[in-house]
């Protein structure tokens, strides 16, 4: 069991109030918030260590560099990895896909196939677009059912000895809906094809394994794990990312420079170009102890009940329906009211003090298949509460009421 | 009247209300109650669109003054575009053009009229005075 009032301890920003109301803070699925471990160690790397890495033979240089090395070995043990130089610093996941599909560039020719599915955010979308129109290759899509859930016979049906790589949420944002990527990347892997694995979603509910699951790439971001924005990572097998090119070229990446050739460096540093951001690369493993600390079986246990609670409670209120009604979901509910645009009652359940999400949260194509303009999304994190879930739905009521 | 007058006529209005909740029921009250725009303008060169809601707007020129007609698929959004309408409708291109939103801020729907709250308003009065400086390089 949870203590989750000492959690929320943890968290200065909910001891504010927002329009006069205590904040109820449900858009975790954009971002996550910090707790004082995170804040202090960020402030504590500028007052105490800060220098650039890898460059110096100076004390603080050599602090620098072991703190920020300690946490990719801390993230290599989190995911599991085999090696730590598979694990990529990255700004986020968009960072980490566009590295990636910039690199299949150089792989792809006409008539190869990149397939993509209906659930996808924007971010893993227009990155492989961009790569189809460079190369020539065609862009597939595995399609979606009513509930949220990828079609797997279609996705079989679609896979073959064209498709070079399959890149695929392994949670939704939008819907929540958890895809059975294990069972995905062993088809892709029968026909020859690599899989990018988009963890963002995930990896602020589970702990991915990467050597279990078999994926090329996994790649999430920092901020919705509780570490800094503008921090992420992008896990590559060895293989693979000794033969992807450098994405970006600069200092760190080499390993000589003349004008007539540079030879790159090893991995990962070929590629980590520039100073990256030395601070935010520590700090992200602080915020993986943090939740290691929690322990992600009781955090997904947790977030379950409030799924569950979330759900039954949301679905009182008449003429409300939700979107994305897979039994393997996280705590991501998606949802209208009849009749309502969703901007209606978002802006007035945030005078409540309520923050969710609404719009087509980067996923338009999904919005396209419900023939909506957008939803309401309320997602939870371990430290909320049924309480707040239970201000939510008073907030919706009386939204519903002035607005129809 | 002058754009200036039905603003602070507008701004009279709103200082009856005591707190948010009357503030928006009304705007939603003047959102149901919009003119809706006839359902042929409503046509892709109209539409703005917003990340969150789409607006639809149309001009046209009538004795040297335009009029306005416009709607969206938010009805708060709708409401405000009502306030806009009524200040903007019916007014000389040149007015127009002179013209600001400022008393939006006093009647305490700034937040509505940020860009970076992608509605569509702010899109909508920037398409108001191009309509505005269209018709009065025509003139």
């Amino acid at each position: 069991m949870l203590d989750i009032q000492k959690i929320r301890n943890d968290f200065p920003i909910f001891y504010q109030k927002v329009n006069g109301k205590p904040l109820v803070y449900f858009d975790n699925a954009a971002t996550s918030q910090k707790p004082t471990q995170v804040i202090e160690a960020e402030a504590n790397y500028y007052k105490e260590i800060n220098a650039n890495i890898h460059r110096g033979v100076h004390t603080l240089s050599q602090l620098a560099t072991d703190a920020y090395e300690a946490s990719r070995l801390k993230i290599q043990q989190h995911i599991n990895a085999k090696f730590s130089h598979e694990v990529l610093f990255i700004s986020g996941t968009t960072h980490g896909i566009n590295l990636v599909a910039n690199g299949f560039a150089s792989f792809l020719k006409l008539d190869d196939e990149v397939m993509v599915s209906a659930l996808e955010h924007h971010s893993n979308i227009v990155p492989w677009q961009m790569l189809c129109e460079k190369t020539g290759a065609k862009l597939v899509v595995i399609p979606m059912n009513e509930n949220g859930e990828l079609i797997q016979s279609e996705y079989e049906r679609l896979l073959s000895d064209k498709t070079k790589i399959v890149t695929v949420n392994h949670i939704s944002n939008a819907l929540g809906t958890i895809n059975p990527i294990k069972w995905m990347i062993e088809k892709a892997h029968k026909v020859g094809a690599a899989v990018l694995i988009d963890g963002a979603q995930a990896t602020p509910h589970l702990k991915p394994d990467v050597q279990d699951l078999d994926c090329d790439f996994y790649v999430f971001s920092g901020h919705k794990i509780c570490g800094p924005t503008g921090t992420g990572i992008l896990y590559g097998k060895e293989d693979w990312l000794n033969k992807l090119p450098p994405y970006q070229g600069g200092g760190e990446m080499i390993a000589t420079v003349s004008f007539e050739k540079t030879t790159y460096a090893e991995l990962p540093h070929k590629f980590e170009a520039g100073t990256p951001n030395i601070a935010g690369g520590i700090v992200l493993g602080t915020a993986i102890d943090y939740l290691n600390e929690i322990g992600f079986d009781n955090i997904a246990a947790y977030e379950n009940e409030l799924l569950e609670y979330g759900t039954n409670r949301l679905l009182e209120i008449e003429g409300l329906k939700i979107y994305g009604t897979s039994n393997q979901k996280t705590s991501v509910i998606s949802f209208n009211i009849d009749g309502i645009h969703p901007y209606d009652v978002g802006t007035i359940i945030d005078k409540l003090g309520i923050a969710v999400r609404t719009g087509h949260h980067c996923a338009q194509p999904i919005m396209d298949f419900y023939k909506i303009p957008g939803t309401l999304r309320a997602s939870f994190a371990f430290y909320n509460t049924k309480e707040e879930i239970d201000a939510l739905v008073q907030a919706v009521k009386k939204a519903k009421m002035m607005l129809l | 009247m002058t754009i200036e007058e039905i603003q602070h006529e507008i701004v009279d209005e709103f200082s009856m209300f005591d707190d948010w909740m009357q503030r928006y029921e009304y705007i939603i009250e003047l959102g149901k109650s919009l003119p809706i725009i006839d359902e042929k303008f409503k046509t892709e060169e109209n539409i703005i669109k917003g990340c969150q809601s789409k607006v639809w707007v149309h001009g046209e020129e009538k004795d040297g003054k335009i009029i306005f007609t416009a709607d969206s698929d938010a009805i708060l959004t709708k409401g405000i575009i009502a306030v806009l309408i009524r200040v903007f409708s019916n007014q000389k291109p040149a007015a127009i053009l002179n013209a600001t939103t400022d008393f939006i801020d006093e009647i305490g729907l700034k937040e509505h009229l940020s860009p970076t709250r992608a509605n569509g308003l702010v899109s909508m009065i920037k398409q108001i005075k191009m309509y505005a400086l269209a018709f009065e390089a025509k003139n």
